[in-house]
């Protein structure tokens, strides 16, 4: 019987990551009783990650994945296409949800109200049903097409903060996102102008053959312009510090380690896979305008974080900082360097989105994520906070956690494009890290709480357990790296190799 | 509602032409211009021309916002469905070839059905969209 089943839907299961939560999102509205939506939502989440598994498998074993949406073949159909990089990002983003979905109904409880938690999980899959999308899809309009899915479904999941900023803040996130997405369209506009084709690979073959022109820099413009809102870097971020701080906790942990890391494998996919390297970094010099951004990003972020009050906000700022890293890697446009980038996104996926988790936890039995209500709290929640001294480790790079071996590839990618002063800034920046981090430990450990502070019990299990998975990634990913730096060093050989 | 006899009685007659536009505009669609989401929205916009001229209770009382909602999923879950359908018959995902014995059946009935659930979805989110703001601050407030 299983084996039956298993024959027909064996080849599909790139088209299935996508339709299983889309039809699993309506199952939610139907069922209207928060536990039973939530049930399915887990299980669907959890599925979608085992086959995400099994394509990573498959792609490690057998190369790339090609699947032709209605039988139809390109380039006239819609052909979802999953290489090294996009496994690697569909398992981070997949792994995400249904981690993140362990921790929902408690911290949930505390901030949106019962009778929308049915719709909050069916929002929730919309989103994950555009982020796997944008992921799997060959097809560059497809890639607006789900990019707008995740935005609108994320939206509305920040909106459901408890205070009105919620809602101010989800409209701001909107309309910088519609602006984003318009520019990443009008991009993918001018390209199909250009080749009169959408299929990412035709795209690129055809485009080689086109050669360098005005309407093809204006798309790569446009392309980097839009994804950057998206991905919220340096000068183009003012809707992520408010989107963060204000969205459920759980939400802010969930958006913080996709939507961005979605964001950021669009642009790699553009620019190494369709304009690839030699137009886009020796014809464009796009590396001109990243590498200083990026590193502006890295300092500004950090510089900002240290003077943040509440602690959401600085992680928000602190996640500016980590794109920088991310988007250094892209641009310095090196076998190494971009394995840093392209691993950051699997690290920093798992380190913010535990350390927002801890804060979902602290805010669910203090009331607030101020740095007042860390005061002590190093002895009275010692395993949460535990897991945020470690994530916090890790966002500074210390050795043996994932974060080191983000900047070790940074470092050396940036060294082997002969830019030593760049690799001195990478250690520079996480000096910062430093600072802000300690505060907070400083104040855990050090500081009393104050006389009238209420008694605060450790979290509960239902936050602990997510957390300490995500935790003990950090640290066991930071140890054994065949799994995020072996894919992402390969998926970087392949793309700077020039293949599509 | 006593006033706009002229607009109510023209409507009365407008409605279910408009309506039945819509059902043409959607099975139609596989020969002419048009298709669900076209027809979704002539559809929605009847429901909510009864609302603005009929009052809103009324309306509700017709297009009851349980059954919308219903339909806005049932929709999503048709198009998906008959995507899932395929796979079990063999073939990709929206394969409607593998639908019927002869493929051109097959790709008729599979865009027929997909395009009802367009429209099934389209014209209930129009309607709960225009029922959800048209209701604020007298239910909720």
């Amino acid at each position: 019987m299983i084996e039956a089943v298993w024959a027909l839907i064996g080849d599909d299961l790139p088209a299935l990551q996508i339709a299983v939560p889309l039809l699993a999102a309506t199952v939610c509205v139907l069922v209207r009783r928060p536990r039973a939506a939530w049930a399915v939502a887990m299980l669907v989440a959890w599925s979608a990650f085992a086959n995400a598994a099994v394509i990573l498998h498959r792609v490690l074993t057998t190369g790339t994945i090609s699947y032709f949406e209605g039988g139809w073949p390109v380039p006239w159909g819609i052909e979802l296409r999953i290489d090294l990089l996009n496994a690697l990002v569909l398992l981070v983003v997949t792994g995400i949800c249904a981690i993140v979905l362990l921790a929902a109904p408690r911290s949930l409880a505390a901030e949106v109200p019962e009778e929308k938690h049915y719709l909050f999980y069916a929002v929730y899959l919309l989103c994950m049903t555009g982020l796997a999308g944008m992921t799997v899809t060959g097809d560059a309009f497809n890639v607006f097409v789900f990019l707008e899915i995740s935005s609108l479904s994320s939206y509305a999941l920040i909106s459901q903060g408890r205070t009105p900023r919620a809602l101010t803040s989800a409209i701001q996130y909107l309309v910088m996102g519609t602006l984003g997405g318009t520019f990443i369209l009008l991009g993918i506009g001018m390209l199909y102008m250009t080749t009169g084709t959408l299929n990412i690979v035709d795209l690129a073959s055809r485009l080689a053959m086109v050669g360098p022109n005005r309407t093809v820099l204006v798309a790569l413009a446009c392309i980097t312009v839009g994804t950057g809102i998206k991905l919220a870097l340096f000068p183009l971020h003012i809707w992520l510090p408010n989107a963060y701080t204000y969205a459920p906790a759980v939400v802010t942990a969930f958006i913080a380690a996709t939507a961005t890391k979605v964001a950021y494998y669009v642009l790699v996919r553009f620019v190494y896979s369709i304009f690839q390297v030699s137009l886009a970094f020796e014809v464009n010099r796009l590396d001109a305008v990243l590498l200083p951004v990026s590193i502006a990003a890295m300092f500004a972020g950090s510089l900002v974080a240290i003077y943040q009050d509440d602690l959401k906000r600085m992680l928000a700022y602190s996640s500016l900082a980590q794109i920088g890293y991310m988007v250094l890697g892209l641009a310095l446009a090196n076998v190494n360097g971009l394995t840093g980038g392209l691993v950051h996104i699997f690290n920093h996926a798992i380190m913010k989105c535990g350390l927002f988790l801890v804060l979902a936890a602290v805010l669910l039995r203090t009331g607030s994520t101020r740095l007042s209500a860390f005061a002590g709290l190093g002895r009275r929640m010692p395993l949460t906070f535990a897991a945020f001294v470690v994530g916090g480790l890790s966002l500074i790079g210390v050795p043996l956690t994932v974060g080191f071996v983000s900047k070790w590839y940074l470092v050396l990618g940036a060294l082997d494009a002969g830019l030593w002063p760049v690799a001195v800034l990478i250690l520079a920046s996480s000096l910062l890290a430093v600072v802000y981090v300690w505060r907070v430990v400083e104040v855990g450990w050090f500081a009393e709480p104050p006389a009238d502070a209420p008694e605060v019990a450790e979290a509960p299990l239902g936050l602990l357990v997510p957390i300490w998975i995500l935790i003990g990634a950090t640290l066991f990913f930071g140890v054994f790296t065949s799994l995020s730096a072996g894919v992402a060093s390969a998926a970087a050989r392949m793309l700077i190799g020039g293949a599509a | 509602m006593t006033s706009h006899v002229i607009l109510r009685v023209l409507l009365k007659l407008l409605i279910p032409v408009i309506m039945l536009f819509a059902l043409y505009v959607q099975f139609h669609g596989d020969y002419g211009p048009g298709g669900g989401f076209q027809a979704g929205v002539i559809f929605g916009a009847g429901m909510i021309l009864y609302a603005l001229i009929f009052g809103l209770e009324p309306a509700l009382r017709v297009f009851s916002p349980n059954v919308l909602r219903t339909l806005v999923a049932a929709g999503v879950m048709l198009y998906g469905g008959v995507g899932v359908a395929t796979i079990l018959f063999g073939g990709n995902f929206l394969d409607y070839d593998v639908l019927a014995h002869d493929p051109h059946h097959g790709q008729h009935l599979g865009i027929l059905l997909v395009e009802l659930g367009v429209g099934l979805t389209v014209a209930a989110v129009m309607a709960t969209i225009f029922f959800t703001f048209a209701g604020r601050g007298r239910t909720d407030a």
